[in-house]
C-alpha cells in the first residue's frame, strides 16, 4: 500500500503541478468562488475529511486492541463522513455546472483551461474518495463478520489518510487560490 | 497490499490523545488558510506559503495518521526521499511558467 500511495502521490503532485503552471502564467485566471456557498462548502468538506481521517485512526486503534464491534462502529463513522464529502463535493458541481454554465471546455469568467483542471482535479479525487468508500464499506462488513485481521484494517486507513492528504493540496490550490475576493 | 510491514507495540502506537491534538492542528491550520485567501497577495507569495503550510499539514497526517513516525526508519528512507526528489523536479517548469506571465501581459 506504501508503494502504491507513493505512485498516486507522484500522479496527483504532476496535476497540481500543470494546474500551479497554468495558474502562474495566466493573467487572466478565473476567481468564481464567492464565499458562500462554494467556499464554505469546501471549507465543510476539509472538516469532513478531516473528521473522517481522525474516525478511521480511532478505527485502527480499536482493532488494535482487538474490539471488533468499536472498530466497525468507527469505520461506519467513517464512511458516513466520506459519503457526505461526495454529497457536498456533487452539490457543489451541480452547482457550478447548471447555475454558473462551467463546463470543462468553457466558462463564463475568462481561462477555458480552469474548468478542465477544476474537474479534472477534483474529480480525480472524488474518485479516490468514492473508491475509499466502497473498500472501507468491505473491510466493515468483513471485520463484523469476524474475517480481517488487524493488518487489513491498518493498510484500508493508509489509503483514506492519503485520499485526505491529497485534498489538504487540492482545497488550497484549487479552491482557496480562486476565491472571489 | 504489504501486510508485512512492522507490526508495532503497543506503547509506541500513539495515543487517542495525541491522535485529538493533531486533528486540532490540522483544523487550525484549514482556517488560517481559509483566512489567508482573502487576504491582498501576489499570487506567487500566496501559492508558496500556501503550499508550505499544506506541506506541514500533510507531514503530520503522515506521520500521526499514517504512523510513519512509528514505523521503522528504513520504510521512511525506502520512499520519501525519492518522492521528494521527483516531486522537486516538476518544479523546475515554475519558473518558466512567470516568465510567461509577463510576456502575455507586455
Amino acid at each position: 500500500m506504501w508503494l502504491f500511495i507513493a505512485s498516486d502521490s507522484l500522479t496527483f503532485s504532476a496535476l497540481l503541478m500543470a494546474y500551479t503552471y497554468l495558474r502562474l502564467a495566466s493573467p487572466e485566471w478565473p476567481k468564481p468562488f464567492h464565499f458562500s456557498p462554494s467556499i464554505i462548502f469546501s471549507s465543510f468538506m476539509t472538516f469532513c475529511l478531516l473528521s473522517s481521517s481522525l474516525t478511521m485512526v480511532m478505527a485502527v486503534h480499536a482493532m488494535h486492541h482487538g474490539n471488533r464491534r468499536k472498530t466497525v462502529g468507527w469505520i461506519l463513522a467513517t464512511i458516513f463522513f466520506g459519503g457526505s464529502f461526495v454529497g457536498l463535493h456533487l452539490t457543489e458541481w451541480l452547482n457550478l455546472i447548471n447555475n454558473e454554465h462551467m463546463t470543462p471546455f468553457s466558462n463564463e469568467w475568462g481561462e477555458p483551461l480552469f474548468g478542465a483542471t477544476f474537474f479534472g482535479i477534483t474529480g480525480l479525487h472524488m474518485t479516490h474518495v468514492v473508491i475509499g468508500v466502497i473498500y472501507l464499506c468491505v473491510i466493515a462488513f468483513a471485520v463484523g463478520r469476524g474475517k480481517f485481521k488487524y493488518e487489513d484494517v491498518e493498510t484500508a486507513g493508509l489509503y483514506w489518510h492519503f485520499v485526505d492528504l491529497v485534498w489538504m493540496f487540492v482545497f488550497p490550490l484549487v479552491y482557496l487560490m480562486s476565491a472571489k475576493i | 497490499m504489504s501486510h508485512d510491514l512492522a507490526h508495532i507495540d503497543e506503547a509506541e502506537h500513539g495515543t487517542i490523545k495525541s491522535f485529538a491534538v493533531v486533528w486540532i492542528i490540522l483544523l487550525v491550520f484549514t482556517a488560517f488558510e481559509v483566512l489567508l485567501a482573502y487576504e491582498q497577495i501576489n499570487p506567487v507569495i500566496m501559492l508558496t506559503i500556501l503550499v508550505g503550510l499544506s506541506v506541514v499539514k500533510a507531514a503530520l497526517i503522515i506521520a500521526y495518521f499514517m504512523h510513519l513516525k512509528f514505523e521503522r526508519f528504513s520504510l521512511f528512507l525506502t520512499l520519501f526521499p525519492m518522492l521528494i526528489f521527483c516531486i522537486l523536479m516538476m518544479m523546475v517548469f515554475m519558473p518558466d511558467s512567470m516568465r510567461l506571465v509577463l510576456m502575455r501581459t507586455q
